[in-house]
């Protein structure tokens, strides 16, 4: 009997479906989930399109629609239940198959074992699962567009009852919203074995000399990411298990006695709809760092190498979004603040909500104060990384006003909050998404993106973003209601101009990311062959060929001798000290 | 191209700030009692954070334009400071923030939440519903008839469920598809949904409170300007969502008596 | 930090040149895999702790619970399921005590695994025949929040304890091949997780007979 460990390195794939499909390396693994969440991302924001185009001109035809959904869009115009079915699926698609996708799972595969020096992740087969159970979930999600009952109408917090009930309480609600929880509930145990295995990579695979603190921002970032994506899916995944069994084994988790749906008396009792909320925002709120530290991390590693200097602290940083991390299990109840929880747990949960604000403002003076003394090298990542904190601090004084339980009576449910979230997870943390592509695709795929292409996509985002969100606080300032597929309200009449102009803004903007996608797709073919270092970066992922060789290293196991923070100092090469690089550091 | 960036930060700065600085969108008047700390608490925090966002900005947009693109050579520098500086500038800016904020929005939360209702209070019942509300004003006698969930029949009317034929209670209550309320009583609201999540939002109250299926919540608050105001339902409630309002009609004393009489001959 | 504090790290010349790949990276990914146990470890309880405070807000708020008595047979499966912890302790023994394992090492190993899986699958039984019990009393999933729960609970812990009885076959089938290898990380990690199973469901029962 031989004795062996397990053969964690992989012989290199031979057959197409394995090198391209089915594939256990990370990198292909990294780019299959950077291409669903550009499939989901481009679906999501033809959906934002058709409700803003609703919203102002909601007796003008979609041309085309009604060949999708006959029901929902008779003629092409969009009946206020497929407004909801959109407004539902657009939500879900961004926040898990694009926010959650794009820069945690797609970048974290492709870059976090390069970084720490390993050749691939510690479970390829998990690794590779994990990527086939979200592809699953996005496909049965995408399959409730296509049934006769249309896809759900409950939001994408799927708030129970509603969503507990079935077909009695509106279209979409019967197999649509169940289509919806077996999606989460698959793609739960998807983002399980992704954050299993970008645990145990970090703490185990780490090249020689890596010590944690010698690790990327962006590595730290993936890493807290993965410890809080463990525990909030760890709690989404039995929540999602009790909605289905309400909503087809006749349970009552969530549904109370007596209620009166479509005349009918339902045949459940007890259940709780606010347990529903508690269950779902103790994931929900972790959630949002989900998709944001990520971002955060790749914004402060792209602009290290952009300024050519380290971060006044990078330690500081990390403990910050550990900061947040930690706290980020004790604010979900501020989503609940009118929800008709204990009044009191309000105050309580307002505190820890208000205090996470002091660790994203740390991060934030420390983005700002680290470009005092810079030589900024202007590329299309450093613009989408300078983006994300303008970004960042826009969405994130809006918080401010939603941590009060006070105010939060009078914004709750507005587009203020719309404005806020979109602004501080959704677009900033695209725009560390964005940075990120601009940055890594030439690693990637061996091609260099074309940065003029790149500017002009900038200028267009940065731009309309602002024109589309902003607008949004004033019209939660004024009470303007969200999730109303038309406004019918006396007040609401007044705000159709400022309506009228973010949807303008929003096609305008939305067209400007075609110009992104032709970036992508010509450049992957026709791109300029991408140099081993084109940024004059420190960490390892500068250290390998582009496209990095199927095992990374080759036959060699790098050797780290320095954090990836050795800009401005004196190198062989130039004003950086690569971190595999025995240079000894000179002063700067 | 940092000039540029720095021009273009600023601009938008300037242009997401004028709106809120020349009071272009603002929230109604307010016509309750307890409304003007939340409106005290929301100016404040838009001082602050109005401060904090145009700071945060223009340094941004300043050090992009001093520090891009410097002659290759140009050493660079740090922060006289560091981190420590950073670190203990957020402490104090928004610790203190923090705590201000914190503090005194309790009050304002406190004010709608921890206050007993009056003992002699007007109590009305709302039933929100796929997608209507309705309330009920428990007559002449004071006391509300039970509900029975099955005998709901909104064919005929019968939107609470009430047995007029058995319970004694229910025969003399009014069931009206609007709020009236007297001006500067105060209005105890018992809150129940029949079927799923609704809410109550009324902007001109500064008041949003959720109906959750199964618990009765209760509200209050006095109103002190007549007028017709939108009650509007806030929670995601299915495809009439954005259809479901009613009004509440704020009146005085003697019309509000008037209103009643013609509502219970009505029953 | 600024870039002047770099201390200078001394470097032996003979590191300098990056170092050809060795064994060392065998010894990282047995670490690996006995993180990816424990942190899978975690997210189990995570979940689990979920359902249990699902369980409690449910009790609270609501005036249909009652009480469940739980099938007898129940504290049967539990010496059975914790029996099954004590063989595979056996077998971690004489895992331990052979550096290399010949023949003889091979067969003691194999039956400790034999019984602990024949335990574990005695104990999955079991807990049908509770279901049966129950089932034959007219309780069934959706009867009252107290069958439902009861039936949540064990269910999702026999899906986790499936995992275990992979793993056991896997190492199982790794010893009756004879041209295979045998991995002892993979042996040490399965143990883990299974006591780990066997600790989750004294844990769920506590629940279950306090709370139902």
């Amino acid at each position: 009997m031989q004795e062996a460990s397990p053969a964690q390195v992989h012989a290199p794939p031979t057959s197409f479906l394995r090198k391209h499909v089915f594939s256990l390396d990370h990198k292909v693994i990294g780019l299959q989930y950077y291409g669903l969440a550009l499939a989901a991302v481009t679906l999501g924001m033809v959906l934002s399109w058709l409700m803003r185009f609703h919203l102002v001109w909601p007796t003008v035809a979609v041309p085309g629609l009604s060949l999708i959904s006959k029901v929902g869009a008779p003629g092409g115009i969009i009946t206020p239940e497929y407004y909801l079915s959109l407004l539902t699926m657009h939500g879900t698609l961004m926040v898990f198959f694009v926010l959650t996708n794009a820069p945690f799972a797609a970048f974290g595969n492709f870059f976090l074992p390069i970084q720490i020096g390993a050749e691939d992740m510690a479970f390829p087969r998990f690794n590779m699962m994990s990527f086939w159970t979200t592809l699953a979930a996005f496909l049965v999600l995408i399959t409730a567009f296509f049934i006769p009952d249309g896809p759900p109408i409950s939001g994408w917090t799927a708030y129970a009852p509603l969503s507990a009930i079935g077909s009695d309480a509106g279209p979409g609600l019967g197999w649509g919203q169940t289509l919806w929880a077996i999606s989460i509930a698959l793609f739960c145990a998807g983002s399980l074995l992704g954050a299993l295995n970008f645990i145990s990579t970090t703490l185990d695979l780490r090249a020689k000399g890596m010590t944690l603190m010698r690790m990327p921002i962006c590595t730290w970032a993936w890493f807290i990411t993965s410890c809080i994506a463990l525990l909030a899916f760890a709690v989404l995944l039995p929540a999602c298990l009790l909605l289905i069994l309400d909503r087809t084994a006749g349970t009552s988790f969530f549904i109370p006695s007596g209620l009166v749906v479509s005349d009918r008396l339902q045949p459940h009792a007890g259940g709780s709809p606010l347990l529903w909320q508690h269950l779902f925002w103790f994931f929900g709120h972790p959630e949002v760092y989900i998709a944001i530290l990520p971002s955060m991390g790749i914004v402060s590693h792209v602009l290290m190498a952009s300024m050519r200097k380290p971060l006044l602290s990078a330690k500081v940083i990390i403990y910050s979004m550990l900061s947040i991390g930690f706290l980020s299990w004790m604010v979900w109840g501020h989503h609940m603040f009118v929800s008709g929880m204990n009044p009191f747990s309000s105050l309580v949960f307002s505190f820890p909500t208000l205090t996470i604000t002091i660790p994203a403002t740390i991060m934030t003076l420390i983005w700002l104060g680290s470009l005092y003394g810079a030589n900024i090298r202007m590329t299309s990542a450093s613009l989408f990384s300078l983006g994300f904190i303008s970004m960042f601090v826009s969405g994130g004084v809006s918080g401010f006003f939603l941590a009060q339980p006070s105010i939060d009576i009078y914004l709750h449910a507005t587009y203020f909050v719309v404005g806020h979230f979109h602004m501080v997870m959704g677009v900033a943390s695209i725009f560390g998404v964005f940075a990120g592509t601009y940055f890594w695709f030439g690693k990637m795929t061996g091609r260099m993106l074309n940065e003029t292409l790149g500017k002009v996509h900038f200028w267009i985002t940065f731009i309309g973003t602002y024109c589309i969100f902003m607008p949004f606080h004033y019209l939660g300032l004024v009470g303007n209601i969200r999730r109303y597929s038309t406004f019918v309200d006396d007040f609401m009449g007044p705000l159709m101009p400022l309506h009228k102009f973010i949807t303008i803004a929003a096609l305008i903007t939305g067209a400007g990311q075609l110009i992104f996608l032709f970036n992508l797709f010509h450049s992957r073919f026709w791109g300029k062959p991408a140099p081993q270092n084109p940024w004059d970066g420190t960490s390892l992922e500068w250290s390998i060929p582009s496209p990095p060789p199927w095992n990374n290293f080759g036959d060699v196991h790098p050797v780290v001798y320095h954090d990836s923070y050795q800009y401005g100092v004196k190198g062989s090469k130039g004003d950086y000290v690569m971190q595999d690089s025995p240079e000894q550091v000179v002063g700067g | 191209m940092g000039k540029f960036f720095a021009i273009i930060v600023v601009i938008i700065a300037i242009a997401s700030a004028y709106p809120i600085i020349a009071h272009k969108y603002v929230q109604p008047e307010d016509i309750s009692t307890h409304g003007h700390a939340i409106d005290e608490q929301l100016s404040d925090t838009m001082a602050e954070s109005g401060f904090a966002f145009l700071g945060a900005q223009f340094v941004l947009a300043f050090f992009v334009w001093r520090f891009t693109a410097r002659k290759d050579g140009t050493k660079v520098s740090h922060l006289p400071g560091g981190a420590k500086l950073m670190v203990v500038a957020a402490f104090i800016l928004v610790g203190t923030e923090v705590l201000a904020l914190g503090v005194f929005g309790q009050k304002a939360w406190a004010s709608v939440y921890f206050t007993a209702p009056k003992p002699d209070d007007l109590q009305v019942q709302v039933q929100a519903g796929q997608f209507a509300f309705y309330f009920r004003y428990p007559g002449p006698d004071g006391k509300f008839g039970p509900l029975h969930p099955d005998k709901i029949d909104e064919g005929n009317a019968n939107f609470f469920g009430l047995d007029p034929a058995n319970d004694v209670e229910a025969r003399d209550d009014v069931v009206a598809a609007e709020l009236a309320v007297p001006v500067n009583k105060e209005v105890h609201l018992l809150m129940h949904a029949k079927d799923v999540g609704h809410s109550f939002y009324v902007r001109e109250l500064r008041l949003q409170q959720d109906f959750v299926p199964g618990l009765d919540l209760s509200l209050h608050f006095t109103a002190t300007k007549p007028g017709k105001y939108e009650i509007l339902c806030t929670q995601l409630c299915g495809l009439g969502h954005y259809n479901m309002k009613a009004y509440l009609d704020v009146m005085t004393q003697e019309d509000f008596e008037k209103w009643m009489k013609e509502k219970i001959s009505e029953q | 930090m600024s870039s002047t504090t770099y201390t200078p790290v001394a470097i032996p010349v003979a590191q300098q040149a990056r170092t050809r790949v060795n064994v060392v990276a065998r010894s990282a990914a047995d670490g690996a895999s006995r993180s990816g146990v424990w942190v899978a470890i975690f997210a189990i309880t995570m979940s689990f702790a979920a359902f249990t405070s699902a369980l409690f807000v449910r009790e609270g708020g609501s005036v249909d619970w009652t009480h469940l008595v739980l099938p007898p047979i129940l504290y049967a499966n539990t010496l059975v399921l914790l029996l099954g912890s004590v063989t595979l302790w056996m077998a971690s023994r004489a895992v331990n005590a052979h550096a290399l394992l010949d023949s003889h090492a091979v067969k003691t190993v194999m039956g400790w695994l034999i019984a602990t899986l024949a335990l574990g699958l005695l104990f999955i039984a079991g807990q049908y025949e509770a279901w049966s019990q129950l089932a034959a009393q007219g309780l069934f999933l959706s009867t009252n929040p107290n069958s439902s729960f009861f039936y949540v609970f064990t269910g999702m812990h026999i899906l986790h304890l499936l995992g275990g009885i992979a793993a056991l076959v896997y190492l199982v089938g790794q010893l009756v091949g004879s041209h295979t290898t045998f991995r002892r990380a993979a042996f040490h990690n399965t143990a883990i997780y299974w006591h780990f199973m066997g600790v989750l469901w004294l844990y769920l029962l506590f629940v279950l007979r306090t709370k139902l």
